[in-house]
Formats: C-alpha cells, sequence, structure tokens
C-alpha cells in the first residue's frame, strides 16, 4: 500500500470517527458538521475530475451543485404541498424519495453540463474560465427572477426527504447516507482515472497534441470529463439541500465556485481524497475561527496563500510527496 | 513501380503575404525512406503539419492510398495510419514510459471510452505496450516517469508510440535533433530497419543521415521543391549545391 493509499484511509477513518464520537457524546451540531464537509468534499472530489485529472478549471460549477439542490428542492415541496410537479404535457407528481431525487439531481446536471461543456471546451486557459463563470452566473440569475420557487428568497423543505424507512432527520443516519455515497463516488472516480479513459484524461491535460495525433479527439475527453463532474457535484447538492432543508439562489453563486476550486487546492490538486481534506479544513476554519472573528476568511487566504506557494501538491502532498499515481 | 502511398499535389499554404509552400507536389512509395531537406524556414515544417492535419493547405490535395485526405482532421489522419514523430518529444511527463504507450496502443485499438477495467491491470494492454518499448530499445526503462527520462530516451519514446499505432506512413520532423554523434548513429541504423516496417518521409538536417539513409531526396526552398532525386543525383545537381548544400556535399 502506498503511503498516499494509507493516508486516504486514514482520512476516511478519521471522518467516520468524528461523527461517531460527536454522536456518542451527545453533539449532534459536530455531526451535522462533518456530514457538512462530507458533503462539500463530495463537490469537490466531483470538481477534482475536471479540475485536477482533466486540467479543466471550472469557475462555474456552482451552476451543477445548485441544479442538484432545486432538484431536490423542487421535486420535495411538490409532494410535500400536494401539488403535481407539472401538469403538461404530462401529469407528475413531486416525491420525496432521495434515490429518486438524486437520480434526477444527476440526470438534470448532465444535461445541462453537455451544452455548456461543448460550448466552453471550444475555448481554453483563461476563457475557459471566464466562460463557465458567464454560464453559471446566468443560471444564477435565472434562479432569482423565477418566482415559483422562491426566487431571491429560495425554497424551504419541511422535512428531510425519505430513504426507506430511516430516519433521516437523526444526524447520525443522514451523516452515515452521505458517507456512503462519498464513498461510492470516490471509488468510482478512481476507477475512471485509473482506466483506459483516465489515461486519455491525463494525456489531454499533459500534452493535447500528442493525444490528437494518436488519433483522439481531446475535446471529446475533456467533454466527458466535465459531464461526468458536473454530476457528481450535483449529487452533492441534492445532498446538501437535504442537510439545511433549503435551497436559495446562494447555492448556484460565484463564491460557491470560488469555494469548491479552494478545497481541490487546499487539499492538493488531483489526490483523490484531496478535495475532502480541503472542504474538512474550510469547514472546521469556519465553525471555529468564525466563533472569534467574522474575519474568519483572512486566515483562510493567507493558508490558501501558503499552500499555493510552498506545497503544490496540497495538504495530501505535504504529506506523500509526489503524485505516485499519475 | 507500385502506386505511392502518399500522393501531395501542388500543396500551398500562405501566412499573410509569406508563402510557406508554394505547389509543393511530393510522393512516398511503400518500401522507401524520402527525406525533406532544405534551409530553415522552406517550409519543411508546415508541409508536416499539413500532411498530419494539424494545417489546412490552401490549395492543392493530399491523398493517402490512392484517395483523398483533404476531408480529414488531424486525429481521423492518425487513426488511419499516419505517424507523426515531433521535432520536441511530446509525451506526457507524468506518466510512466508504459503509460504513454499504452495509451497509443488502446487509441490504436479505437478503445479509449472505457472507464472501469483499471489499465495496471490489464496484462494484453501492458504486454503489447510493452513489446513496442523493447523495439524503440526502451523496455528496461518502462516504469519511469517520461518527464525523468533522458533527451535521447524521451526521442525513444516517440518512436515507441509512433510504432504502437501501427501506422502505414512514418512523418519524422528532425529525429536527430539535439542527439549526440554516437545516438544519431544508433538512430540511423533503427530507422534504415524501420522502413520495412512502413515507408518514412524524413524531414532532417542532419546530412550525413539523410545521405546514408535517403532512397529519394526532395529539396525544398523557398515553399517550393527545386529538386528529386537519389542521393547521387541531389550531390550532383549544381542548382541544390547553390542553394543549399554548399562545399558540404563536394
Amino acid at each position: 500500500m502506498s503511503r498516499e493509499t494509507v493516508l486516504n484511509l486514514a482520512i476516511l477513518a478519521g471522518l467516520l470517527a468524528v461523527a461517531l464520537t460527536a454522536h456518542l457524546s451527545g453533539e449532534p451540531f459536530l455531526v451535522t458538521l462533518a456530514t457538512k464537509a462530507a458533503i462539500l468534499g463530495l463537490a469537490g472530489v466531483g470538481l477534482n475530475l475536471a479540475l485536477g485529472y482533466g486540467g479543466l478549471v471550472s469557475f462555474g460549477h456552482a451552476a451543477f451543485f445548485g441544479i442538484g439542490g432545486y432538484a431536490a428542492g423542487i421535486l420535495a415541496s411538490a409532494a410535500q404541498n400536494y401539488e403535481p410537479l407539472m401538469t403538461w404535457p404530462l401529469e407528475l407528481p413531486g416525491t420525496t424519495s432521495m434515490p429518486i431525487i438524486w437520480a434526477t439531481a444527476v440526470i438534470a446536471a448532465g444535461l445541462v453540463a453537455l451544452p455548456i461543456g461543448a460550448l466552453s471546451l471550444r475555448t481554453g486557459g483563461v476563457h475557459f474560465i471566464m466562460i463557465t463563470l458567464a454560464f453559471a452566473q446566468m443560471i444564477y440569475y435565472f434562479a432569482i427572477s423565477w418566482p415559483a420557487y422562491g426566487g431571491e428568497d429560495g425554497l424551504s423543505i419541511y422535512v428531510r426527504n425519505t430513504l426507506g424507512t430511516l430516519d433521516t432527520m437523526d444526524p447520525l443516519t443522514f451523516f452515515l447516507i452521505v458517507f456512503a455515497l462519498l464513498l461510492l463516488v470516490l471509488g468510482l472516480t478512481l476507477m475512471a482515472t485509473r482506466s483506459r479513459f483516465g489515461l486519455a484524461l491525463a494525456m489531454a491535460r499533459q500534452n493535447p497534441l500528442r493525444l490528437t495525433s494518436m488519433g483522439v479527439r481531446p475535446f471529446r475527453v475533456r467533454l466527458t470529463a466535465f459531464v461526468l463532474s458536473a454530476m457528481a457535484v450535483a449529487l452533492a447538492g441534492a445532498l446538501y439541500a437535504d442537510l439545511n432543508r433549503f435551497v436559495s439562489p446562494s447555492m448556484l453563486s460565484w463564491h460557491l465556485s470560488g469555494e469548491l476550486i479552494v478545497f481541490v487546492i487546499l487539499g492538493g490538486v488531483g489526490r483523490p481524497l484531496g478535495p475532502l481534506i480541503g472542504a474538512a479544513l474550510y469547514v472546521l476554519l469556519e465553525s471555529q475561527l468564525g466563533q472569534l472573528t467574522e474575519y474568519w476568511q483572512l486566515p483562510l487566504g493567507i493558508i490558501l496563500l501558503l499552500v499555493v506557494l510552498f506545497a503544490r501538491g496540497g495538504v495530501i502532498g505535504l504529506v506523500t510527496g509526489r503524485n505516485a499515481n499519475a | 513501380m507500385p502506386d505511392p502511398i502518399l500522393k501531395i499535389t501542388g500543396v500551398s499554404k500562405s501566412f499573410g503575404a509569406l508563402k510557406a509552400t508554394n505547389g509543393v507536389t511530393l510522393d512516398l512509395y511503400p518500401g522507401e525512406i524520402h527525406a525533406l531537406i532544405g534551409p530553415n524556414g522552406a517550409g519543411k515544417s508546415t508541409l508536416i503539419k499539413q500532411i498530419t492535419g494539424e494545417i489546412r493547405q490552401d490549395a492543392g490535395t493530399i491523398a493517402f492510398e490512392g484517395q483523398s485526405i483533404d476531408h480529414l482532421d488531424a486525429a481521423d489522419r492518425a487513426r488511419i495510419g499516419l505517424a507523426r514523430t515531433f521535432q520536441i518529444s511530446q509525451i506526457a511527463p507524468d506518466l510512466s514510459a508504459l503509460k504513454n504507450v499504452m495509451l497509443a496502443v488502446e487509441a490504436r485499438a479505437g478503445r479509449v471510452f472505457r472507464f472501469f477495467r483499471p489499465v495496471s491491470r490489464d496484462l494484453d494492454l501492458t504486454a503489447a505496450a510493452m513489446a513496442f518499448l523493447h523495439d524503440a530499445g526502451l523496455g528496461e526503462r518502462a516504469t519511469l516517469r517520461a518527464a525523468d527520462l533522458s533527451h535521447g530516451e524521451r526521442r525513444q519514446l516517440e518512436f515507441a508510440i509512433a510504432l504502437a499505432m501501427r501506422p502505414k506512413v512514418f512523418l519524422m520532423d528532425e529525429p536527430m535533433a539535439g542527439l549526440s554523434p554516437d545516438g544519431s548513429k544508433r538512430m540511423t541504423a533503427f530507422l534504415s530497419d524501420l522502413r520495412r516496417t512502413a515507408p518514412i518521409l524524413l524531414v532532417e538536417h542532419d546530412m550525413e543521415a539523410v545521405f546514408a539513409l535517403a532512397d529519394r531526396i526532395s529539396v525544398l526552398v523557398y515553399g517550393q521543391v527545386i529538386a528529386t532525386g537519389t542521393v547521387a543525383e541531389i550531390r550532383a545537381n549544381p542548382e541544390v549545391r547553390t542553394a543549399y548544400l554548399g562545399d558540404e556535399a563536394a
């Protein structure tokens, strides 16, 4: 087992241990914090597929996080208000079933990511960053100005959605659901990055000219990574809506796109568990420093600066050295 | 004589007022090494890029195995059998030498969009890639990161990748560039054998290598082919001597 694998297992075990001990010592708030870290980490893992493995610096992934959130919010609020989701061309009811909500979130985000990716990936570098940002902002302003689903005020979900007979309102149960999905997405991401596709994606990042001269168009490889990445982020968005029992346009805003990038860079670009440790540090700093000062993002900024200047592999790279899986 | 596998007819490309290639006509027959020489800026690299599809020509046509490939993009042309080696080695620096070649093998098979099985456990893929690394003389360095290879070894990696594509034509842009005299000799021997695998269109500045290897030579000056012939014919051509070879060939 490589050093990074040991560290990765330790990080996952650590997160699980925090949630379990917090639950046993009767601190549900801490369980919720661990859940938040796991959900944001899941979103970061999704972004990492595009940003870390594909070298696609998307500044618009909040769009997919928000689409996941609104998918959960809209389906749940329709069901809770006993209103149909739509009446034309066919009548569709809302639902509070988590698996249906997750599937809807993932598919919707994939369908939106396809044209956004297809257009954005015609550019590169700074232009790609700006175009993804522009698309996300379009969706953000659309959500604000569309009154049917709360507009600027957002949308409340009264009760957490359901998964079989589980009591999803119990903080530990909900944490375990999130944790299981995190493991699932991590496993799929690891598999994809080590597959034939992963090899082509690595080449698309490191030397697109060579990939073309091998007979493979980098565009298709990148677009696939972009769409898969968006789908994972949307799943996190749906979970985040359930965690807070609230969806608002802020889930779609560029601040969130930036935060996702921060998780990836802080933890280690292109490292499987980098985004999780990045998100966990972020949540920790927010909750601890946030009690002392409302300017808690200043020390975060300094830490980020130090990581970018001195630890290019992020926290993971600091502990394990160069990426062995590349 | 058999039909040419690659036939370039009247190909031109202008960048503003500069005519990089100006009505170039050239062909490549099975089993031969056709060297393309000429002074810097004569349009050799532009011509190679036009054949690979990286640059589209303004006029003229390029035919491969008797059919026009003008409508095909670079990826398509690579897939039908045009393998290019670059003047500056183009590899993925963070991947191992082996994985660089494995990708070429899977691209050749048209199986890139497979998401589940890890490549490291794909024994067929690994074995095929190892064989090409051995052919290029890099078998013992397979697990090293490409970035950690020496300049000469990266050249060999380029060739392993090109071999893995099982091409019908090699397009080589200065394969000798930056090699030691010893390395040039080994490369010359390697290329001499390689023509039996597939014919080579060879752009090269190293005249010793060109004269040793080429079955035919074309001389490109200011975007135009001023002469095509055997080594002896080109050496004796007075126009070529004034334009390019100078006293070196005397």
